[in-house]
Formats: C-alpha cells, sequence, structure tokens
C-alpha cells in the first residue's frame, strides 16, 4: 500500500472527514504559505497543481491560476524544490495533466514527486488504459496514482477505476469541469458505486464550493475536495490569514458532523 | 513495399508510437460508445448508402480532378488538382461532417458541437447539422471570428450558435480545449464534430476513413485521365484531414506523399512527442512540455499538432512533411488564381508554395502530381487584399 493511502485511511480511522483543499503551485509568490496556511487550518492533504497550457478539465478558475503560475516561469522543477522548503504535516498530491510529466520524463517525474514530498498524482486525462509506463515509476517511488470516476462512469469502469486508484477515488461530483458548478450533483451516486466494490477512501470533488457543501458531503464520504472556490479568493488577493479562515469555516462544517 | 500504410489502428487507436485515448474519465464512455458505433456503422450498407447519398445529392460529389494546364507549362510538370473546392460549403470539410452528423443521428444524440479554426469546418457542421436537422454549437477562438467574421455570420445563418473562445492564446488549439470541456457536461445527447483527423480513438481514424473518399475518387479519376499513379501527392496540413484523406488513395502505391505545414505551426518540422487533446502525437511545445501557439496567416493552420497518424507516417518516412512560408503562400494564391481561375483557400495555397518552389528541383520535370486543392478562397479574399496591399 502508498504511504498515501496509508495515511489517509488513518485519517478515517480516526473518525475525520479528509479536508482536501487545492493551491496552484505558483500561483503568487509565497504559494507555500498558503499550502502551510491551509494545513494549520486543518487540510488533512493539499492538491498542488502544476500549470499546464491547456487544462482541459479546468474552468475558467483553475485557468486563470494556470496561466499566472506560468507567466511566473513555475515548472515541475521549480515546483519541486521549492516544496522541497516546506516542512508540513498533511501529504502533498499533485494535480496536473499528463503533457507536463510525459515531456519531463514519467520516471523523472516520479523521482522528482518522490522527492518533493508529493505522495499522490491525479492526472485527469491519463486512464490507466493509457497510464502503464507512469504507474510502474509511481510504484517504484511510492507515489500514489489517484484516479477520477465520473457519474457517467458505468459499473465495469468504475470496478476498474477502484482497483487502479492509490491512496482514495476522486468521484467527481457532475459532469462539468472544475469550478463550474456548485452543489453535489450526483456525488452519492458515484460513492456509492465505489464503496459497493471497494473499501478505499473516496473523496468529492468538483462542486464542492461552501462549507454546507462539504458538511453534506461528509454523510456518505470520506473526504472532501475544495479548488475553484478557494483559488479564486486567491486570485482575488487573499493571502495567508483569509486562506486559513476559509479552510477553518470548512473543517469546522466537517467536524460538526464527523463521529468519532 | 511490404507495409501496409493507413489501414486500421491497433485496439487502443495506436499508429505506432502515435495516436490512443487520453481523455478524462468523463469522457471516456462516450468515446467508447463512439467507437462501437463506428464499428457498426462503417460495415453497415445502410449507413454506406445514407452517406452515399448525402455527398452525392447534397454535397455533390464526386468533385473533379481537373488538370491544371497553364501552370503544368510553367512548371515544367503535369499539375492535377482534386477539387475539394467544389465540395458544397467550398472545402473537404463536408465529407467527414456528413458522416460523423448521420453517426450522431444514428447514436440518438440530437446536438452536435464543433472547434473550428478558418471556420471552414464550423461552416460545414451547421450544413450538416441543418440538413439533418441537429442543434449545432460552434467554438471558435476569438481571434479568428474577427479574422473570418463572415464566417460567423454564415454558421448563424445556418442555424448554429458560434461561442467566441476567450481563453488562451483564443486560436483554433482554445477553440478545441474550450468544446472539450462542453462535451464533458452534455456527453449523453451531444456529439462532438472533430474536424480534424486528431483527438482521441477513434476520431483520427474514423475522419480519415470519412475523408477517404478524396483519394479514392481521385485515383480513379486520374486513372480515367491516363495517369496509373501519380509521381507526387500534395495537401497543405494543420491537423491533417485533406491531406490524411487525399494519402488514403495513395499510401499503398509508389507515389511522393507531402504534407505542407504553415512554416509557423510545423508540428513534423519543429515539434517533439507529446500528449494535447486526447492523442499523443508530435506537438509545437516548449522544454517544458507547455503547448505554444502556432502563427500563421491562415486560421486553418494555426494548430500546434498534427493528426498521429502522420507523426506515424513521417516517422516511418511514408511521407515527408515540409512548410510554406506566408509570403510565399500569397504569391502562390495569386499564381494559382491568374494561371487557372482558381482563388484556392490561404491553407490550400501552402501546398501550391511547395509545388513552385520545388519544381525543378526536388520534383523532376515532367513529373505527375497530384495536387488536393482542399478549399476555396472566398474566405480570405479581404484578408489577402489587405495583406498585397501592405495593409496588415
Amino acid at each position: 500500500m502508498t504511504s498515501l493511502e496509508t495515511a489517509l485511511r488513518r485519517v478515517r480511522a480516526s473518525g475525520r472527514t479528509a479536508l482536501v483543499p487545492y493551491v496552484m503551485a505558483g500561483v503568487t509568490s509565497d504559494w507555500t504559505r498558503l499550502v502551510e496556511a491551509a494545513v494549520h487550518a486543518g487540510a488533512d492533504a493539499v492538491e498542488i497543481g502544476l500549470p499546464f497550457s491547456d487544462p482541459i478539465m479546468d474552468g475558467v478558475v483553475i485557468q486563470e491560476a494556470a496561466l499566472r503560475s506560468l507567466a511566473a516561469g513555475t515548472t515541475l522543477d521549480s515546483v519541486c524544490a521549492e516544496l522541497a522548503t516546506l516542512d508540513v504535516d498533511a501529504p502533498l498530491v499533485a494535480m496536473t495533466y499528463y503533457n507536463v510529466i510525459h515531456h519531463y520524463g514519467v520516471e523523472r517525474a516520479a523521482h522528482a514527486f518522490a522527492h518533493s514530498s508529493l505522495r499522490g498524482a491525479i492526472i485527469p486525462d491519463l486512464p490507466p488504459e493509457e497510464a502503464a509506463p507512469w504507474e510502474r515509476a509511481c510504484a517504484q517511488n511510492d507515489v500514489a496514482t489517484v484516479y477520477l470516476v465520473a457519474p457517467s462512469s458505468p459499473p465495469a469502469r468504475v470496478a476498474r477505476l477502484a482497483h487502479a486508484t492509490q491512496g482514495f477515488a476522486y468521484a467527481a461530483a457532475r459532469m462539468a469541469v472544475t469550478g463550474s458548478a456548485s452543489d453535489l450533483g450526483d456525488a452519492r451516486r458515484v460513492v456509492n458505486a465505489l464503496r459497493s466494490v471497494s473499501d478505499i477512501p473516496v473523496y468529492v470533488g468538483i462542486g464542492i464550493t461552501t462549507p454546507d457543501h462539504a458538511r453534506e458531503a461528509a454523510q456518505f464520504a470520506d473526504g472532501v475536495i475544495v479548488g475553484s472556490a478557494l483559488m479564486s479568493l486567491v486570485l482575488d488577493g487573499a493571502g495567508t490569514t483569509r486562506v486559513e479562515s476559509f479552510v477553518r469555516d470548512f473543517r469546522r462544517a466537517l467536524d460538526s458532523t464527523s463521529t468519532p | 513495399m511490404t507495409d501496409l500504410f493507413m489501414g486500421p489502428p491497433d485496439e487502443r487507436g495506436r499508429f505506432g508510437d502515435f495516436g490512443g485515448r487520453f481523455v478524462p474519465e468523463a469522457l471516456m464512455s462516450a468515446c467508447l460508445e463512439l467507437d462501437e458505433a463506428y464499428r457498426d456503422a462503417r460495415v453497415d450498407e445502410t449507413f454506406a448508402r445514407s452517406l452515399e447519398r448525402e455527398l452525392s445529392l447534397f454535397a455533390g460529389r464526386p468533385t473533379p480532378v481537373t488538370p491544371l494546364e497553364r501552370l503544368s507549362r510553367r512548371l515544367d510538370l503535369r499539375v492535377f488538382a482534386k477539387r475539394e473546392d467544389l465540395a458544397h460549403t467550398g472545402s473537404h470539410k463536408i465529407n467527414n461532417v456528413l458522416g460523423q452528423a448521420l453517426l450522431a443521428q444514428r447514436m440518438g444524440k440530437h446536438r452536435v458541437i464543433a472547434e473550428t479554426g478558418a471556420g471552414q469546418h464550423g461552416v460545414a457542421t451547421a450544413t450538416a447539422a441543418a440538413r439533418l436537422g441537429l442543434a449545432c454549437t460552434v467554438f471558435m477562438g476569438e481571434v479568428d471570428t474577427k479574422r473570418q467574421e463572415l464566417n460567423v455570420f454564415r454558421m448563424e445563418l445556418l442555424g448554429a450558435t458560434v461561442v467566441p473562445v476567450t481563453s488562451g492564446s483564443r486560436t483554433l488549439k482554445d477553440a478545441v480545449n474550450e468544446a472539450l470541456r462542453e462535451w464533458v457536461t452534455c456527453v449523453a445527447d451531444t456529439h462532438y464534430c472533430i474536424g480534424s483527423v486528431m483527438g482521441p480513438h477513434p476520431f483520427p481514424w474514423m475522419v480519415r476513413e470519412f475523408q477517404s473518399v478524396i483519394g479514392r475518387e481521385a485515383a480513379h479519376q486520374l486513372r480515367e485521365l491516363g495517369v496509373e499513379t501519380p509521381d507526387v501527392v500534395v495537401a497543405c496540413v494543420g491537423g491533417g484531414s485533406n491531406a490524411a484523406g487525399v494519402f488514403a488513395g495513395f499510401a499503398e502505391g509508389t507515389s511522393r506523399l507531402v504534407g505542407v505545414e504553415a512554416a509557423g505551426g510545423s508540428a513534423v518540422g519543429v515539434g517533439s512527442p507529446g500528449v494535447l487533446h486526447g492523442m499523443r502525437s508530435l506537438l509545437i511545445q516548449d522544454e517544458f512540455g507547455q503547448i505554444e501557439e502556432a502563427e500563421s496567416i491562415s486560421a486553418g493552420l494555426d494548430y500546434p499538432g498534427i493528426g498521429p497518424e502522420h507523426a506515424y507516417l513521417a516517422a516511418r518516412g511514408r511521407a515527408e512533411y515540409v512548410t510554406a512560408h506566408d509570403d510565399e503562400v500569397i504569391a502562390a494564391l495569386q499564381v494559382l488564381s491568374e494561371d487557372e481561375g482558381i482563388i484556392p483557400a490561404l491553407e490550400t495555397a501552402h501546398a501550391v508554395a511547395w509545388l513552385l518552389r520545388e519544381a525543378g528541383r526536388s520534383i523532376a520535370p515532367g513529373s505527375t502530381v497530384l495536387l488536393n486543392l482542399s478549399g476555396r478562397g472566398d474566405k480570405d479574399v479581404a484578408q489577402v487584399r489587405a495583406l498585397i496591399r501592405g495593409e496588415s
């Protein structure tokens, strides 16, 4: 089992609903402080966006964050170097697109991730059918390959994805790109489909924008992912204090429902 | 030649190392459904008859092969043009969209979406949608909606909704991104009618098959004109659908196959392997794998990649890919207009430019050349006037 999964299973075993905020690396010059603020406010893991020029699963907020980050000169190497200076007590999971990894080299990338505390990776345009080289590289470096499951995934694919995913399964609440929805959509159905074939932790993303959504999702999921709502604040100039209070509001909402 | 070129890809949709299906999970089911529907349709005679009927009675096929006599004398070659400019809507794009629109109908989808660069594919999709009673939304980079204003209006006249894309470079690549983002939200009732031999499997294969009518017709028509095997087959390449269509008729023979890219958008010339828009192919990208913007006077060639089968044909040496510069292209457009009475699209003029440059050089005097005249230049006339007068 990957160390990411061990850590996240431990969160679940403690009776806590996992909170996973998303921070686009390089979106501001002090982005690593934002990661620290999120963890300080109660994040159990943090998704670290590595920017790509053509993010087809992302809506306007993450697109804009990626453009700002790229304009500032962010690269896979620069992100890994900055993460190496970070000391947070929560696992980090990369979120990027396959070309960034493919171009860098799958083995080099998995190695670089492992040496900068990135313990998993979500690559939405890399389905398991195309992922064999990446999965091998990750296995050698204790990097978890996290797969998304969509509301449109038929039962056989849900089973396949549940089997392939490591760390947690990412249940997309909606047929939508990030940041375009603001409700739980089909989340419960997707989570239940995963539960019927696997006991891996299941986190809900795409549509979680308020603490109320998080509280509702906590009733059936093991964790929630909050991306565009947080990045939207950061794009509008929010600093560590604002990020911390935003994440803490979600933490309180989740804790108000968790059963120890 | 022992290799069989331009057959079906392997089960994973690969042409050698290129192709595949790199799509988000939300689109996977739609791609698998399309794959199954297409495999089913291509062996169904009823489907074949419907498509043939639309191609002949609606789109005006077969398009002729015209001997370009004055140009031939000028270049000391025997040049023949496959006249896709005479197909309905003015380019080869109609061949593919009629196939895909019929397939959408067969899958029970009542709406199509499309990306467009120059507007040719958007107009063709809007046309096929109108013909078959499907709703239609076209994504077009904001820059292109200005360069090709009349095509925007054309699509609207045909009942389509045109969405200007303001993300990224606001050109063709971003229109594809936006169409993919839209498709995620509506896969159940909407077909994404991709305009070139690109995207995730089965699109590159399916679009090539729908376009292969160009090569099949041309091979037959050339034989009737006494040409068994042309020495050279040349076509312009953005994503590469017209080139794939004409190459398909000659790949098994000995003809020299030449694809002409825009000098500012040469995926084979300056690109490297990468993954974009669902496929592994050659892409123009920086040292960090960020996709770069292609630049050309022709919106239809402004794509930073090339269809995966072209990447394969290039890697295997079966086809060669070359470039033409903007200034050569304008000159070529004028030559073809004055010599032959055919105003070609700026995209097509890239192939003409290569011919003008290479006649007597890499093309031996007296050679027989098939030029795929992929589209007519009406859409470009205002832009060409400005360029010739030095206004832009």
